[in-house]
């Protein structure tokens, strides 16, 4: 390790006369707006501290389009110089062809296990002993976002919580306000994740993810969470769906919409688009509900890079991973990205209140999210399973639950 | 096959010629040589990957290949699976349609194209554009004339005719005909070429015949000249038929499988479980019925086409 600190050094020294510098290709799906903003700090960082050059290759279509692609220029021998995915096991079986770099070494004298929030986050990177990803943000899908300029105009107060929301669905419709707005495709699906988690409650979702248990599925509390969905059945239509869930923010910016369930990541939307928390827009975690968030987020990894490459590309791809958890990359990038740093140790009074929010909501532990728990053929079932389910309202509740457990039955 | 087999037998009965060894290696060596390359590459791509496919849809392989045999696992639950089994009805529903009208339709266009019209090759270009355009960028055009709010029926509804409806995009039970309009404004000037150059490939002697004789033209062209078209005819269908079995990106773009799962097709559920679900053994299950649907309609025929008497020969 002191060897790679003299290099670093001679690195940083020797910066202003040579005209070399490492180009590492960084593969992500960040493509919204405020995503796009966040995933730039981290390369403004980066090219700052070590005179490398960041080659952005963005991904369309988020984890169910982008994931692929990634994926399969691993397989097929294509590696990047470092990608994000998101934390848990979609690159479980690439790990164990040793297809990832253990970073064990490089991040060795950081001692990461003194600052990273929780433990847990760090579970999906272990394998046999080595670390091949770092978690780099938490998200958590369960927030409900309200608008407050549809709430203005019904002349009611925001609502507190999920109950009180579904409550003012009438009005809202009599006004001719979108009840709930949604984006087509993913957006659904972490949307019965948050409903077990506020409604259901954490019992329920640690027997249904981390259980794999049918029986707590076909039980009385998961057939709230059914029922929730049925509800938001009836005020969903295709027609009224847009194009992403970007689109979806802005209806909540300008009144179209009142409601909609999403992850942090919104936010940075709302912010670009000038929107300030308790002003334009609320933010209730757990849906007002709950006690406790599931947390995922995203890592970066860092593929092993083929024979031949250059050694100063391997380098930059143990530059960017320190840099990556450094208390002042992850402090710029999360306050763009709207999602919670992994540091314990950093000052976050610049954090805005819905973040706040979420922080202290962070000290009771975050519950497993999907992606941690379940493998990635098992949540693309469920996606199947949710965008058949609102979109076709021939399949009963009954049906729902009972396919549901099917697939919990059959998970791995 | 059948073909070849026939020939080398009659061979082998005449002692006058050379024996089938020499007949099979020696015989115009230097185009079998030239066919090595080809040879190799058929029956390494094609038939050992399809070996490759079928074998590895029997295991339980997740992201990367294993050999962990599981019977019929994979297809019980291909079959159990909703979104499968609706991507086969809209396969087959979309398919029997866009093939018939996408023939019918070219032969019509090719028909009237051959009345010697002026400008014909301005509006032979016209017809064969779309067909210069890829799926993808088909799909996204259509996708925006037919968006609800934005597209045509916006622009009406803008207009004043207020209960304009064009939602075909957005409802379940149309979203299919709205694959199909996509892919029929692609597709059928391809077709009409090919037509129109087996109907000028038809002797004019005939139709002075057939004039001769006072057949009506309609009466010429459905019981004469189709009937002499029919290795253009073969090659259309077989054009057009691949295109519907892969039919994929059109999918993507226009619709990605929505409303729900309302215009899912096979191909993008293999797509999606082989590589968004990180599973090999379910997205070659799917495969290999794909291949399997595709040999049950191809078998029979190609048997009667090339098999039988060796009519060819």
């Amino acid at each position: 390790m002191k060897k790679f600190a003299v290099v670093a050094a001679m690195a940083t020294a020797f910066l202003g006369s040579t005209a070399y510098a490492a180009e590492l290709e960084v593969t992500h799906w960040w493509t919204s707006a405020g995503e796009a903003a966040a995933i730039a700090e981290f390369a403004k960082v980066f090219e700052e501290e070590t005179g490398n050059t960041w080659v952005d290759s963005a991904l369309a279509g988020s984890g169910t389009g982008a994931n692929p692609v990634i994926i399969s220029r691993i397989i097929g021998g294509n590696p990047m110089g470092a990608t994000q995915m998101n934390t848990g096991r979609d690159a479980e079986e690439l790990i164990q062809a040793g297809l990832m770099r253990d970073l064990t070494d490089i991040v060795a004298d950081l001692d990461i296990d003194s600052f990273y929030v929780d433990q847990e986050l760090l579970e999906p990177c272990r394998y046999e002993g080595g670390l091949y990803c770092l978690p780099i943000n938490i998200h958590s899908w369960d927030w409900l976002w309200l608008s407050t300029a549809a709430y203005e105009k019904i002349g009611q107060p925001v609502p507190t919580n999920w109950n009180e929301y579904v409550a003012s669905w009438p009005a809202l419709e009599e006004a001719g306000i979108l009840p709930f707005a949604l984006g087509t495709g993913w957006p659904i699906n972490g949307i019965p994740g948050v409903l077990m988690a506020g409604i259901g409650g954490t019992d329920l979702v640690m027997q249904v993810n981390r259980d794999k248990n049918a029986d707590a599925v076909r039980g009385p509390e998961f057939r709230k969470v059914a029922e929730a969905m049925d509800m938001l059945r009836s005020v969903v239509s295709p027609e009224t769906m847009v194009p992403s869930f970007g689109d979806a923010g802005n209806q909540l910016l300008s009144g179209d919409a009142a409601g909609n369930i999403h992850g942090d990541w919104l936010q940075g939307d709302l912010q670009i688009a000038g929107g300030v928390p308790g002003e334009d827009y609320e933010c209730l975690p757990a849906l007002g509900l709950g006690t406790q968030l599931t947390g995922g987020g995203d890592s970066f990894y860092f593929p092993v890079l083929p024979e031949g490459t250059d050694p100063a590309v391997i380098e930059a791809q143990e530059q960017l991973a320190r840099i990556l958890i450094s208390p002042e990359a992850q402090l710029k990038f999360n306050l763009v990205k709207g999602s919670m740093p992994i540091r314990t140790d950093i000052d976050l009074s610049g954090a805005n209140a819905c973040m706040t929010k979420a922080l202290a909501l962070l000290d009771n532990g975050l519950l497993p999210s999907g992606d941690f728990s379940l493998s990635s053929d098992t949540q693309k079932q469920l996606e199947d399973l949710n965008l058949e389910f609102i979109a076709d309202d021939n399949i009963s509740v009954d049906d729902y639950v009972e396919r549901y457990a099917t697939i919990i039955d059959q998970a791995d | 096959m059948a073909d070849i087999a026939t020939q080398s037998d009659q061979v082998a009965g005449d002692s006058s010629r050379p024996g089938p060894f020499r007949r099979l290696f020696l015989h115009n060596l230097s185009a079998k040589i030239a066919a090595i390359p080809m040879v190799a590459t058929v029956l390494i791509i094609f038939v050992g990957c399809t070996i490759w496919t079928v074998y590895y849809s029997f295991t339980n392989s997740r992201l990367l290949p294993r050999n962990d045999f599981v019977g019929f696992d994979q297809y019980e639950r291909l079959f159990a699976t909703s979104r499968w089994n609706v991507s086969i009805t809209n396969l087959l529903l979309y398919g029997s349609m866009s093939l018939v009208l996408t023939l019918t339709l070219g032969f019509l266009l090719a028909v009237l194209m051959d009345q010697k019209v002026r400008f014909e090759s301005a509006f032979r270009t016209i017809m064969l554009y779309p067909f210069a355009l890829s799926f993808i960028v088909t799909g996204l055009v259509w996708q925006w004339i037919m968006n609800p709010t934005l597209g045509l029926q916006g622009t009406m509804r803008g207009l004043g005719w207020a209960g304009f409806t064009f939602d075909w995009i957005s409802n379940p039970r149309m979203v299919l005909f709205a694959l199909l309009i996509a892919g029929l404004w692609q597709g059928v000037g391809f077709c009409m070429i090919l037509m129109l150059a087996g109907l000028r490939g038809v002797d004019e002697e005939i139709w002075k015949a057939a004039r001769v004789d006072g057949i009506p033209t309609w009466r010429t062209y459905i019981s004469v000249v189709l009937p002499m078209m029919r290795g253009v005819l073969v090659t259309a269908v077989v054009i057009i038929g691949s295109g519907i079995v892969r039919l994929y990106d059109l999918v993507v773009a226009l619709t990605n499988g929505g409303p729900g799962i309302s215009s899912e097709v096979p191909a993008k559920y293999v797509y999606d479980y082989m590589f968004g679900g990180g599973n090999i053994g379910q997205g070659l299950a799917a495969s290999t019925m794909m291949l399997l649907t595709v040999l049950i309609i191809m078998v029979p025929w190609a048997y009667l086409e090339f098999g039988g008497k060796g009519r060819r020969s």
